[in-house]
């Protein structure tokens, strides 16, 4: 091939040195790069301004319409893109923008307007993004972890700053839909109407106060299960017994109100989640070129250039060690997975399904013993029986310990598993990773599960209320609190494991020599378990908010405390992981899992809104069966026209031609990034052919010039190599008669500037 | 915002906003920044444009460059005379291109710069092995470098002559998710 001889087209000067072929430099490819060096021969800098030297260099019209056409799309492309976009030094910007002024001059006024609107629009634009940004909450702290750690554990703590203001957002749209109409109606002269109370068996809601002398713990206890004085609160579902506010001019229904905020904070987060996560998303989906150019990736892209910290870049650059031989290693592992024989695929297949039915195994146990666990206490806080403070709080808070438990024990398992199944490496962090995302969110499935079955079990079927009216007078606000149980116990559960784990293991390894100490380590900040949790939380916020509507509330505050303790965690006591975890790929995981937790959490909203007869006994929906049917309710009751058209958007017809138009829409879309892809493959293998015919001509060009060189040595056509002017061979056309120079000798002074 | 600052005209900042990436509170943080590399040399008046350059050893011991591998070929790759010296323009310069709002392609031109050791437009292998050895403090075998080395080259080089050059560079880089995270110093 061409390129293996001796390369003739590049000169070494005597210090060994490739200086760059003067031909080279003429071409277009270089002179649109600008490159402001000032070059070794020459001396002069280059000049982005074409017109002065199209006008002196006096060349055919071949040369010259050419040119023109080049230059008028050079100086379109330049005038379309802001000068600091441009790669030249700053006097050279500087003079580009009075040239612009000057053109600016020439133009219409018009035009002239329209230009300065565009800076002034583009600074005020400027100008709002800082102020915004100034604005955004723990900046500083942001700053700060990010040049001691790098971006990826900088992801997770602006992953947490996204969450805080979600759950604020969210937890906005309830109180002002829900709780700010009930409360401002006496100062705006509303009348609200509450629910009558039927008499039915069904509505009768024994009072859960505590009566008589209430001992401290007591009030601990309701604080931390959300009962005694807690439960007639608007903190849950059940105390939201206005049916109708009557204001001076409309009427405000709650029940409507309050099943359209809960289908309102649902699509919210959903389409937030959404735009935030548009860019990662459609970058790992177009371009997974990371398993093609990893070693790439890692050189260029690889160091972090916002670190400022000193141990920082000693582990960035021990971790980039890492990671460059982990690849090494990966293909030397792809390699051996080619050279594997049948008898040994049989054996692993074999394996690894032994080993994934054990996983299932393991992860049906779990879910068993939640359910277990729920109905146990479920049962025992029925039985009412008080055995002492601990006993009670244990037996409430115990699906919330299993979970607990099993989410820790779980991980640990996969990851000793997985290091039998003999995948690649890159492929079992991923698959380890997976395994604990189901795991985390499965279990709380679970637990709404089985807190169904328990709701909907009554001694004699069916239900005379359609659920258990005997032991859950009002079931929402059970699993309401329930809800609040998890989230309580996940930030008690946070806080612990920092302060009773972390800290003492950083003694121990900084102050004990023992070799437990150095097998143990110190403590890695694991970004996928930590995120894991973080997710997991706010699962359980999304379920939540429809029975207790303070709940957003509650985890915003939550999230803002986490925030603090694992960043002090972090500085103290943390060392980052050795296995790192990239920035770009660790934002679209992120919010990947949080959109299956939305997912997860949306159905058992959707099935207790739908399925399950609202209880009778409290709550907004007490006049409806389920508490879905308060909009149909509604919707009977607009005026005609509107009805006709909500019925029409409703109706079948409407539906499956949406979806099939939905349909086309997407395949439209695939069958036209399939397209791009096709022409993006063409395009490079153009570029490679390209290159070489580049390569190929410039040779022939030197051999016909030493030709030529050797049979007139004359003084005349020796060639000017050590000129490197920058115009473009737009005089060649002149030369066609004579001999073929390398470079025609520079024009006069009008073009030197 | 009421303070009259003395330190720059009102043109002087408009061209500055207009040619970098910074608004005029930034420009003028940037000019205590230099001014504190060496406050005896530098003058707090800069109407009338004084011409006054840093060398790299100044520049090149700031918090944000200091723990950089690299620091030493980024303040060369934007200085005038290829030795390093900086003056205010080429130091604010070199801080827009590495800000948060400058564009891909703006980047890789200058990424493609830093990583030009022996400045001849291509990167060769003596240029990536500089790189690699930079990056890793030399704790790779030289085998280890040498294999890197050719399958970072075979992963990049379209036109098929063992090097680097601009266009295979910037279409690599196009596809780099981290490139923009990365190649950002926050000043």
């Amino acid at each position: 091939m061409e390129a293996m001889e001796v390369d003739s087209v590049f000169y070494t000067d005597r210090s060994g040195r490739v200086t760059s072929n003067p031909l080279l430099d003429q071409l277009p490819s270089y002179q649109s790069l600008l490159y402001r060096r000032k070059s070794s021969t020459g001396g002069t800098k280059r000049r982005s301004s074409t017109r002065a030297r199209l006008s002196s260099s006096g060349s055919g019209k071949w040369g010259v319409n050419t040119v023109n056409r080049l230059e008028e799309k050079q100086k379109g492309q330049t005038e379309q893109r802001p000068i600091r976009e441009l790669a030249k030094t700053m006097a050279e910007k500087r003079r580009d923008k009075t040239q612009r002024l000057v053109e600016a001059r020439e133009l219409s006024s018009w035009r002239q307007w329209r230009q300065s609107t565009r800076r002034n629009l583009r600074r005020l634009k400027d100008d709002a993004q800082e102020w915004l940004s100034s604005l955004q909450l723990w900046r500083g702290d942001i700053h700060l972890i990010e040049g001691m750690f790098g971006t990826g554990i900088l992801s997770y703590f602006s992953f947490l700053r996204f969450l805080v203001m979600l759950n604020m957002i969210i937890f906005l749209l309830m109180f002002s839909f829900v709780m700010l109409p009930i409360i401002m109606a006496p100062y705006s002269s509303g009348n609200t109407t509450y629910n009558q109370n039927d008499g039915s068996i069904c509505s009768v809601y024994p009072s859960s106060a505590r009566r008589g002398l209430v001992i401290f713990h007591e009030h601990i206890t309701d604080l931390l299960s959300g009962g005694g004085f807690l439960e007639q609160t608007y903190l849950f579902y059940g105390y939201y017994k206005v049916d109708k506010i009557h204001f001076p001019s409309i009427t405000y229904n709650l029940p409507l109100a309050y099943l359209l905020a809960t289908v309102a904070y649902l699509f919210l987060s959903l389409i937030w989640i959404v735009k935030r996560s548009a860019t990662g998303f459609k970058r790992n989906l177009v371009q997974d070129e990371d398993r093609f150019q990893s070693f790439c990736n890692k050189i260029f892209a690889g160091w972090d250039f916002c670190i400022t910290n000193e141990n920082a870049a000693r582990l960035k650059r021990s971790s980039l060690l890492y990671e460059l031989k982990t690849d090494l290693e990966e293909e030397r592992i792809k390699q051996k997975i080619k050279d594997r024989t049948r008898k040994e695929k049989c054996r692993i297949y074999v394996i690894r399904l032994i080993l994934n039915l054990f996983v299932i195994a393991v992860l049906a146990g779990c879910f068993y013993s939640i359910y277990v666990a729920t109905v146990f206490s479920q049962e025992a806080q029925m039985n009412n029986t008080k055995v002492n403070f601990i006993v009670d709080l244990i037996n409430e808070y115990l699906p919330s310990i299993v979970i607990t438990l099993a989410n820790f024990i779980t991980p640990l398992l996969f990851s000793v598993i997985i290091n039998y199944e003999d995948y690649s490496p890159a492929f079992e962090i991923r698959f380890t990773l997976m395994r604990c995302v189901f795991m985390r969110l499965t279990s709380i499935g679970v637990l709404l599960f089985s807190l169904w079955s328990q709701i909907t079990k009554c001694k004699e079927e069916p239900c005379v209320c359609g659920y258990n009216h005997v032991l859950y007078s009002c079931w929402e606000t059970r699993v309401g609190q329930e809800m609040y149980k998890l989230t309580v116990f996940d930030f008690i559960i946070i806080v612990a494991v920092t302060i009773f784990v972390e800290f003492p293991r950083k003694l121990i390894v900084k102050y004990c020599e023992c070799g437990l100490a150095k097998w143990w380590g110190q403590q890695e900040f694991a970004i996928p378990q930590n995120v894991l949790e973080i997710v997991y939380g706010q699962t359980i916020c999304w379920i939540g908010t429809f029975y207790c509507p303070m709940l957003p509330a509650i985890c915003t505050i939550k999230y803002f405390f986490i925030f603090y303790i694992k960043k002090v965690s972090l500085m103290n006591n943390c060392r980052p992981a050795t296995r790192p975890f990239r920035a770009s790929s660790s934002n679209f995981f992120f919010l990947g899992v949080l959109l299956i937790g939305l997912a997860l959490a949306c159905l058992p909203v959707i099935v207790s809104v739908a399925q399950i007869n609202c209880s009778q006994a409290c709550g907004p929906f007490v006049n409806y069966t389920t508490s879905w049917e308060v909009l149909p309710t509604t919707v009977a009751q607009l005026p005609d026209g509107v009805r006709t058209l909500l019925f029409a958007l409703s109706s079948e017809a409407f539906a499956v031609s949406f979806f099939v138009f939905t349909c086309l829409a997407m395949f439209y879309v695939i069958a036209l990034a399939g397209a791009h892809k096709r022409v993006i493959n063409q395009l490079r293998d153009q570029l490679a052919m390209e290159g070489r015919d580049k390569r190929f001509l410039i040779q022939k060009l030197c051999q016909a010039q030493r030709l030529s060189a050797i049979k007139s040595p004359a003084s005349k056509s020796q060639p000017r190599s050590s000129r490197s002017s920058p115009c473009y061979h737009t005089s060649f056309s002149n030369n066609f008669n004579e001999a073929v120079f390398l470079a025609h000798p520079p024009p006069d002074s009008s073009t030197h500037v | 915002m009421g303070n009259k600052q003395t330190i720059f005209t009102d043109e002087q900042l408009d061209a500055y906003q207009d040619c970098t990436f910074f608004t005029r509170k930034e420009i003028l943080r940037l000019h205590g920044r230099y001014h504190e590399l060496a406050p005896h040399l530098v003058p707090m008046d800069y109407t009338n444009d004084p011409d006054c350059k840093l060398p790299l050893a100044l520049i090149v011991n700031m918090p944000e460059l200091k723990e950089n591998p690299f620091r030493n070929r980024i303040v060369e790759s934007f200085s005038e005379d290829g030795m390093g010296n900086l003056s205010f323009n080429e130091f604010v310069d070199m801080f827009s291109v590495l800000s948060e709002t400058a564009p891909r392609e703006l980047k890789a031109i200058y990424a493609f710069k830093i990583y030009d050791f022996n400045v001849d437009n291509y990167l060769c292998k003596e240029d990536l092995e500089k790189t690699l050895n930079r990056l890793t403090k030399e704790e790779l075998t030289p085998e280890e470098v040498d294999l890197v080395c050719e399958k970072t080259i075979e992963e990049a080089d379209l036109d098929g002559d063992n090097k680097l050059s601009f266009a295979d560079f910037e279409n690599m880089i196009s596809r780099a998710p981290d490139f923009l995270s990365t190649f950002h110093i926050r000043i």
